[in-house]
């Protein structure tokens, strides 16, 4: 506790002397209330995070807080994790700028949801402990399923960092005109001490009070926005098209934006809707609850929050495009350019319909979404290397619990360091189709292996782990050499994959491999696999012979 | 798990039974969203302005808004239609399965 109040000490001092320095970025006065409100909120996380770190005992609390999280409490912090900077910063912005653009995003986010449900949820509670390794490798071979899961989790967990690293870091940067690399670092610090403290259980709670606070945040700023145009969508989106460059244009899908050409549309709604089967933060959630029941609750309740919110967002982002110009909003642009990036259009926004009380409570609620979703994020990354890396490959699945406890408190520790280092390089990128490429991996190296060891009795370890490899690879390989990285961030002149979203291609390399290398496995080992598919099936049907609900 | 439980449980009527409903009532729900999603996307790819046209021709709003607010409402009812079943009916039957076998657990 001493120090986390000697960290908390130190963030006031980086603020104090960002504002005494005059540095660059300062170009508007401190804004007080706005701060007052966001350190009462960083502090009453901070809270939590210490309470749950007194409950924190053993590594089930740890990475699942115990498995005692009911099927409500979990909706709601499924749907905090889902409410990221992404959805709330990421899509109002990509509203404002790109119109109906946004939307097709928050449709794909959503229906994956059903599918998961349907699919997955269920399965998953009953072969699953603590990472979602241990289903793929409840058959398969422990030493390559869970080096290939943790290369899948971490890539994921690394490209959905970036965006809210930026995310974080532009918000600050507006809030407190801290320069933009201080504050990336400052969201680095207060995420390790919230992860290596408190663990799943702090996360957990963190998600949950935020998910009710951004809830009501956006409500309120669409119903301030809507009340001025005498509670009319038509009159509010006529204003829009008025006032927006694109014309009618931003009313439905166009070709202005990033999306097209039919193979970005297709690819893009392949990641968004498997993604979210493989995004190892999220399907940890289903390990946090008691029994398949409470899985399958939260999973309603987690749909209904997030299209709600998503719903919302709509009517948040056309509201930008209405009071964010330089004509009618000045004091938000520099240069004929919004202060921030199109990402900060939300926070400017709800200056515009609430004063600067409610710009702080907005941006208090951002700072925590980020705080929460990358603390569960840096935790799945975590989980990844010492529960499966650490625990399961090098202690040969019976690790100390305490040296595993250590090991990816380290973990915590590296991956904060990286996420501060790539946010700092995707500055420039919309935060929102970052997210996208997360689920693009997502989507072609963790939901194929999972889904195929869930259904397919014919599935080996070779073929499991060739195939997810060339899947896994091939995703990289495309963001790397597409438009986002290749002329973005290495400022090379033409990509070399022409499309910005890699998952057409990719998934379905990954399946076609993880078939090919099954079919042909003729090994002892891959036999023995395919008559183990037996047992796992009565399991994930019944959950039977599952960790049962522990909430001790 | 050793291998005579499972045989038997494999075995149970209302294993059978479960995992047959659910099957296939897993499987209509889902083919079911993945066309209403998939009709939507290969719209944008291959004919996007049909979600351009606009609801009335005197307006600015298109069909592409509702279009998506039902895309997102219809899928939670989905997943009411489906947990409101999967945790009576199924839960009903696992619990069945489990009584019939707890014996050999």
């Amino acid at each position: 506790m001493r120090l986390l109040a000697l960290l908390g000490l130190t963030a006031v001092a980086v603020f104090a002397a960002g504002d005494s320095l005059g540095l660059e970025a300062n170009r508007k006065d401190l804004n007080i209330p706005a701060i007052i409100m966001f350190f009462i909120f960083v502090g009453a996380t901070l809270g939590v995070t210490y309470w749950a770190a007194s409950k924190t005992k053993t590594a089930s609390d740890f990475y699942t807080a115990g498995g005692g999280i009911t099927g409500f409490q979990n909706g709601m912090a499924i749907a905090g994790d889902y409410m990221s900077a992404a959805s709330f910063l990421g899509l109002s912005g990509l509203v404002y700028l790109q119109g109906y653009d946004g939307l097709v995003y928050a449709v794909g986010f959503l229906v994956g949801w059903p599918v998961i449900l349907f699919l997955m949820a269920e399965k998953l509670r009953n072969l699953g402990k603590f990472t979602f390794a241990d289903i793929a490798a409840y058959r398969l071979a422990q030493k390559e399923i869970r080096t290939l899961a943790a290369f899948g989790s971490i890539s994921v967990v690394a490209l959905y960092l970036i965006a809210q690293m930026v995310g974080s870091g532009k918000l600050i940067q507006v809030l407190f005109g801290l320069p933009y690399e201080y504050a990336v670092i400052l969201v680095g610090v207060m995420m390790i001490i919230y992860v290596t403290f408190g663990g799943m259980l702090a996360t957990t709670w963190v998600q949950i009070i935020k998910a009710v606070l951004l809830l009501s945040g956006v409500t309120f700023m669409a119903f301030m926005i809507l009340q001025n145009f005498g509670f009319s969508f038509e009159a509010l989106a006529a204003k829009a098209v008025d006032t927006h460059a694109w014309g009618q244009d931003i009313m439905a899908p166009s070709d202005k934006g990033k999306i097209k050409d039919p193979i970005s549309a297709i690819s893009l709604g392949l990641a968004l809707m498997l993604g979210t089967a493989g995004l190892p933060h999220v399907l940890m959630r289903f390990f946090t609850v008691g029994n398949a029941k409470e899985a399958r609750k939260s999973v309603v309740y987690a749909t209904a929050f997030i299209g709600y919110f998503y719903l919302v967002i709509a009517v948040v982002g056309l509201g930008a495009i209405v009071y964010l110009t330089p004509e009618v909003s000045p004091e938000f642009f520099i240069d004929g350019k919004l202060f921030g990036g199109g990402n900060m259009a939300a926070i400017h926004l709800s200056k515009v319909v609430g004063g600067d009380i409610f710009l702080g409570f907005i941006s208090a609620v951002a700072f925590a979404t980020i705080l929460a979703v990358v603390s569960g994020l840096t935790l799945a990354g975590a989980s990844a290397i010492s529960h499966d890396i650490y625990g399961m490959v090098i202690c040969d699945g019976n690790p100390d619990q305490e040296k595993e406890m250590r090991v990816s408190k380290i973990a915590v520790i590296c991956i904060g360091v990286m996420g501060v280092v790539l946010g700092i390089l995707f500055e420039k990128q919309n935060i929102a189709f970052m997210v996208g490429l997360a689920f693009a991996i997502a989507a072609s190296a963790n939901f194929p292996i999972l889904f195929l060891s869930i259904y397919w009795s014919k599935l080996t370890t070779r073929g499991a782990y060739l195939g997810g490899m060339l899947g896994l690879a091939t995703a990289i390989m495309l963001v790397i050499l597409g438009p986002v990285v290749w002329v973005g961030v290495l400022h090379n002149a033409e990509p070399i994959f022409p499309y910005a979203y890699p998952a057409l291609f990719s998934v379905v390399t990954a399946f076609v491999g993880i078939w090919f290398f099954s079919i042909t496995d003729t090994s002892e080992r891959g036999k023995l696999e395919i008559e183990a598919y037996e047992a796992q099936k009565v399991r994930s049907e019944t959950g039977f012979g599952a960790d049962g609900a522990s909430g001790h | 798990m050793d291998k005579t439980l499972v045989k038997k449980i494999q075995s149970n009527p209302n294993y059978i039974e479960l995992v047959a409903k659910r099957s296939s009532f897993a499987l209509k729900l889902s083919l079911f969203v993945l066309a209403m999603f998939y009709s939507f996307i290969l719209t944008i790819a291959f004919n996007k302005e049909v979600l351009g046209t606009k609801l009335d021709e005197a307006g600015v709003m298109t069909w592409a808004f509702p279009v998506a607010a039902a895309i997102i409402v219809i899928s939670f009812i989905t997943t009411l239609i489906y947990v409101s079943r999967a945790n009576g009916e199924f839960e009903d039957l696992t619990d069945a399965i489990r009584e019939d076998v707890k014996d050999d657990m």
